[in-house]
Parts: C-alpha cells; sequence; structure tokens
C-alpha cells in the first residue's frame, strides 16, 4: 500500500513504517476488530436488547446531557481564561497558565476521590451548599463537575494559540471604523477564534462521553439516576456479561469514532481559516 | 491598507482596543475564581488529606505492604510501557517525517483514536480477545499463560491507552524540522544510526523528554482499562490507582490520600516540565 514517492537519501523508511504499521496493527486494529467480530456473532435482537434496556438508555442520556453541560461549561469559562492569559498581565499569571493542565497530569482516581471530599456533605465546599440544600455529590451535579473538570483545558489550549496570533490590525481598523470595543470582540474577534473554540469543545465533549474515573466516586452510582455508561460496561464486565458489555461498547466505539472526525473536520476548517498555519 | 495608528493619538488607540480596568479586573476575577474551584481546591484536599495526620502516618500508609506492592507494579509496567512507546513515537515520526507515502493521513490520524476510546471499552476490548471467553482464551488456558487478571494484562491495556503520546510530540516537532540536516550528514558519509544519533536525536530531544514524561504520567494514573482487566487482587494486579480506589471505598481515606499524594507530585513535575520545555521552545523561536 505504501510506497515512497519521492527518492531521497535517507534510510530506514521500511524499517520504521514496517515496525509502526506491525506495533498499530497488533496492539490496536487487530483487538478493536476482535470486539467488533466478536459483536456480530450476537443476534440483532440481543444486540438491540442489550443497548436499548431502560438503565442503559437512562446512562447514554446523562452520560451525554452531562458531557454537553460540562463541555459547554468550558466552553464559556475555557474561553476566558484563555482570554486573560493571552491579553491580561496580573502577578502569577506563568503558574496560573501551567496549572491548566493539571486535569491531564493528574490521574483520574486522584481527581475523582478529591472532587468527592470537596463536595459531600462534610466537604470544604459541599458543607456551605448543603446550608442552601444543593447537594453535588451523589447527584447528576456531581457528574457535570466531574466531567466539567476532565474536560478543562481542551478549550484553553486550542483558543490560547489562535488569540495570541490574532492580529492586532484587524482590531485597530475595526476600532478606528467606529465600532465600540463590544461590536469589535463580538463580529472581529468571536469569528476568528470559533473554529478552535469548536474543536477544544468537542475535544472536551469527547472525553468527558467516555470518561470513568473521575466521576465514579462522585456520582455515587445510583441505577437509572447517577450511572454513566462507562460504568455499565465495567458493571457487565465484572458480571462476566461480556456480550452486553461488548455491544454497549461498540455503542461508545461509533460514538467516539463519529466525534473523532466532527473533530478532525473542525481542526480542517480551523487550518483554512488561520491561513494554512498551524 | 495605510497606517491607521499613525492617525490617531496612541491612548485613544490604547482605549480602543482594550477593555476598560473595571472589565479587565473583573475578567480575572471571574477566571481565577473558577480555576482555583476546580484546580486549586481539588490540589490543596488531596495534600491537605494526606499529610493532615502527620508525616508519621504518610510514611506507614506508603510502605504498608500492599501499598508497595502497588508501587512496584506501577513502576514495572513503566519499565515496559514507556520504552516501547518512546521506539514507536520515534519511528512512527521518522517515516511519517522523512518520507511521502500514500495513506500518510490514514495513518498519522489511526494514532490519535486510543485518545477518542474510552478506558473503560479499551479494558473490554482486551478482556475479550484474550479472556477465557474470548478469542486466544482457550489457547492460552492449555498453555497455561494467563493475561487477563494478571500482569501482562495490564501492561497490554496501558501500552495501548498510552501510545500516541510521544508520536503525538515528535511528528509536528520533526515534519517543522523537515530532512535537510540529515540529507548533509548521510552525503557526508555518516551512516544512518550515526545521523540519527547525534543529529536528529538533539534537536528532538525536548520533544521528545516531554512525549516521554507525559506517556510515563498517563501509565502512571491509567484506571478505567486496567479497572477492567486487572480484577484486583491485592497485592499482586493492583496498580496505585487501583489501590487507592481499594482503600477509599475501604473508608481508609488518609491512606488513600497518602499514595495519591504520589501520583499528585508525578503529575506537578510532569506540569514543570511541560513549562520548562515550552520556554526553551520560545527562545529557541526567537533567537532563530
Amino acid at each position: 500500500m505504501a510506497t515512497v514517492v519521492s527518492r531521497t537519501v535517507i534510510p530506514g523508511f521500511g524499517l520504521t513504517l514496517g515496525f509502526s504499521v506491525f506495533y498499530l496493527s497488533l496492539l490496536f486494529l487487530l483487538p478493536v476488530a476482535g470486539l467488533l467480530i466478536f459483536t456480530l456473532q450476537m443476534s440483532w435482537a440481543d444486540f438491540w436488547r442489550a443497548i436499548s434496556h431502560p438503565q442503559v438508555v437512562a446512562s447514554y442520556k446523562l452520560s451525554f446531557l452531562a458531557s454537553f453541560a460540562g463541555a459547554t461549561i468550558n466552553a464559556v469559562f475555557g474561553s476566558l481564561t484563555a482570554w486573560v492569559l493571552v491579553r491580561y498581565r496580573f502577578p502569577g499569571k506563568k503558574v496560573v497558565d501551567a496549572l491548566v493542565d493539571l486535569p491531564f497530569a493528574l490521574p483520574t482516581a486522584v481527581a475523582g476521590i478529591a472532587l468527592v471530599t470537596l463536595y459531600s456533605t462534610t466537604g470544604w465546599v459541599g458543607q456551605y451548599l448543603q446550608l442552601w440544600d444543593i447537594r453535588i455529590a451523589y447527584s447528576e451535579i456531581g457528574v457535570i463537575i466531574a466531567l466539567t473538570y476532565i474536560g478543562l483545558p481542551f478549550v484553553v489550549r486550542t483558543v490560547q494559540p489562535v488569540l495570541a496570533d490574532f492580529e492586532k490590525e484587524l482590531e485597530e481598523a475595526s476600532a478606528s471604523l467606529g465600532a465600540s470595543r463590544w461590536t469589535t470582540v463580538r463580529r472581529v474577534i468571536f469569528p476568528a477564534l470559533l473554529p478552535a473554540l469548536l474543536t477544544g469543545y468537542a475535544l472536551a465533549f469527547a472525553r468527558a462521553l467516555g470518561e470513568y474515573g473521575s466521576v465514579i466516586f462522585i456520582s455515587g452510582n445510583l441505577p437509572y439516576r447517577t450511572e454513566i455508561t462507562p460504568l455499565l460496561i465495567v458493571a457487565k464486565a465484572e458480571q462476566y456479561d461480556y456480550q452486553g458489555a461488548a455491544a454497549i461498547g461498540v455503542v461508545m466505539l461509533v460514538a467516539a469514532f463519529l466525534l473523532l472526525l466532527l473533530i478532525n473536520g473542525l481542526q480542517w476548517w480551523t487550518n483554512k481559516r488561520n491561513g494554512g498555519a498551524a | 491598507m495605510t497606517d491607521v495608528s499613525a492617525a490617531i493619538p496612541a491612548k485613544t488607540l490604547l482605549k480602543a482596543t482594550s477593555e476598560p480596568r473595571w472589565v479587565r479586573y473583573s475578567l480575572i476575577s471571574i477566571v481565577l475564581l473558577f480555576l482555583s474551584l476546580f484546580l486549586l481546591l481539588p490540589l490543596s484536599v488531596v495534600l491537605y488529606g494526606a499529610f493532615e495526620a502527620g508525616l508519621k502516618v504518610w510514611w506507614q500508609a506508603v510502605t504498608e505492604p500492599d501499598a508497595v506492592a502497588a508501587i512496584k507494579l506501577t513502576l514495572f509496567v513503566l519499565v515496559i510501557v514507556v520504552p516501547l512507546n518512546a521506539i514507536f513515537g520515534v519511528a512512527i515520526a521518522w517515516a511519517v517525517a522523512k518520507f511521502e507515502f500514500r495513506g500518510k493521513t490514514l495513518l498519522v490520524s489511526i494514532i490519535d483514536m486510543p485518545f477518542a476510546i474510552s478506558p473503560v471499552v479499551v479494558g473490554l476490548i482486551f478482556v475479550i480477545f484474550f479472556g477465557s471467553h474470548g478469542w486466544l482464551g482457550p489457547w492460552l488456558q492449555q498453555h497455561d499463560i494467563k493475561i487477563i487478571f494478571a500482569v501482562p494484562g495490564i501492561v497490554i491495556v496501558i501500552l495501548f491507552g498510552t501510545l500516541p503520546f510521544v508520536a503525538r510530540e515528535l511528528i509536528p516537532l520533526m515534519q517543522q524540522q523537515g530532512k535537510d540536516e540529515e540529507e548533509a550528514s548521510l552525503t557526508l558519509g555518516a551512516s544512518g544510526w550515526k545521523t540519527f544519533w547525534y543529529v536528529t536525536l538533539p534537536n528532538i530531544k525536548w520533544g521528545l523528554i516531554y512525549g516521554v514524561v507525559l506517556c510515563n504520567a498517563r501509565a502512571m494514573g491509567e484506571f478505567g482499562a486496567v479497572a477492567v482487566v486487572s480484577g484486583r487482587i491485592r497485592g499482586e494486579t493492583n496498580t496505585m490507582p487501583l489501590h487507592i480506589e481499594v482503600l477509599y471505598n475501604e473508608y481508609m481515606f488518609t491512606a488513600a490520600f497518602a499514595v495519591s499524594s504520589l501520583l499528585t507530585g508525578l503529575a506537578l513535575v510532569t506540569i514543570v516540565i511541560k513549562s520548562y520545555v515550552e520556554y526553551k521552545d520560545e527562545r529557541k523561536h526567537k533567537t532563530a
């Protein structure tokens, strides 16, 4: 399938490409194909029953809506964070900038027990919220909090470089033509950021949809209420119901694949907008 | 376009392309409040929980036999996973950056797939592939090889989950650097390995280090996939994150936070190295 198009003195094409393809096939393509073939052995009725059980459907709804809510919160606050980090100066800015990556670096299980400890009724935050009768741990809001946390870096890190490269002349032109600052932000800057913002949004959403470790502690895993879809897969696998688990797994794989296509499309749009750079 | 800025007094221009002071200060405050709530508080609660009862209790918690077994297993996994994925990353980046071939775009987008797949599904994929009900299960059982609910399974799912990290750092970096330096070295008679060792490697050093650090952090923290394949046998197939879960579920919060503090320390080191690599990169661009 792969042929060298242009001649070059550089060696190692066969070795590096061969090893990469072999490694990817063995570790990735073969096992994923295994899951798909395993699911194909199920009858359509069994497959449909496994993926449309009311408890499973309730988990899709929660996973989808909570991921959506988390990604939306991140779109708003992530853009603000990127704006503040690029445009303003304040003490400790470098530290704040570096800390944005924490959800990427901190293991999800650690984040999970930290969040539930903060938001339980005796926790640092939870005890005050309880005074207003707001419960976060073991509720849908807890799931949203965890998914917001896990997706936090995406929007910041996609919007930040585009904003940093944004040409100031465009703003000056807009202002000199009589636009107010708010109009300039809304009609000149925001449209330029939109592709990057949507990419970050989709990345945060995709990550949230599959997330497990940071959610299961704070959600409390109440059936039909705070069970996310990945939790049901683990539960079914632990009961050795591999067919049921595989069927739901395939649904999640398809969702992940569609999101990846969307993200690639958005990135292509971002690059086109920025004149092919980046 | 004529230079509009020349016709307008500097102060007016600044005012027109910036926000009033109260807007700036409120935006900074909102962002800092949001980040404190989501980043600083979780970090603080882990460290507070770990050291609340004193250093001695912390030390006991991280040196207790099951914790030591979990730490050892995690380190053992790292020693296998990180070098393999680093070699893969360098190999695929070399192929993609130095050569033109058909299917390149497809190959690069396949690398991203492990990021998009839920860790839980990753675990499931391998349980089905190797498990007793799965494809290779009966054959493995006949030959008395245990992969699922044993250490090899843990190694494999972590290998899968951290597959892209080094590759994703190196591909754009090596594409940007092109192949002129390597071609010069080879034309002057250096061997392929020598060229890689003395020309390519110094150029990609920081990107490689950062990729390895990220791969390392993710490998130590991988949870969902390991939870499916490990079987949670105490002292045998519990990695550090799984051990934390076990402790938490047994209401041993101080011990859970003590083990967490080790992983948190690693996360902070990862972030510091990332900032340092970016700082180096920025300086290089400025001097270049």
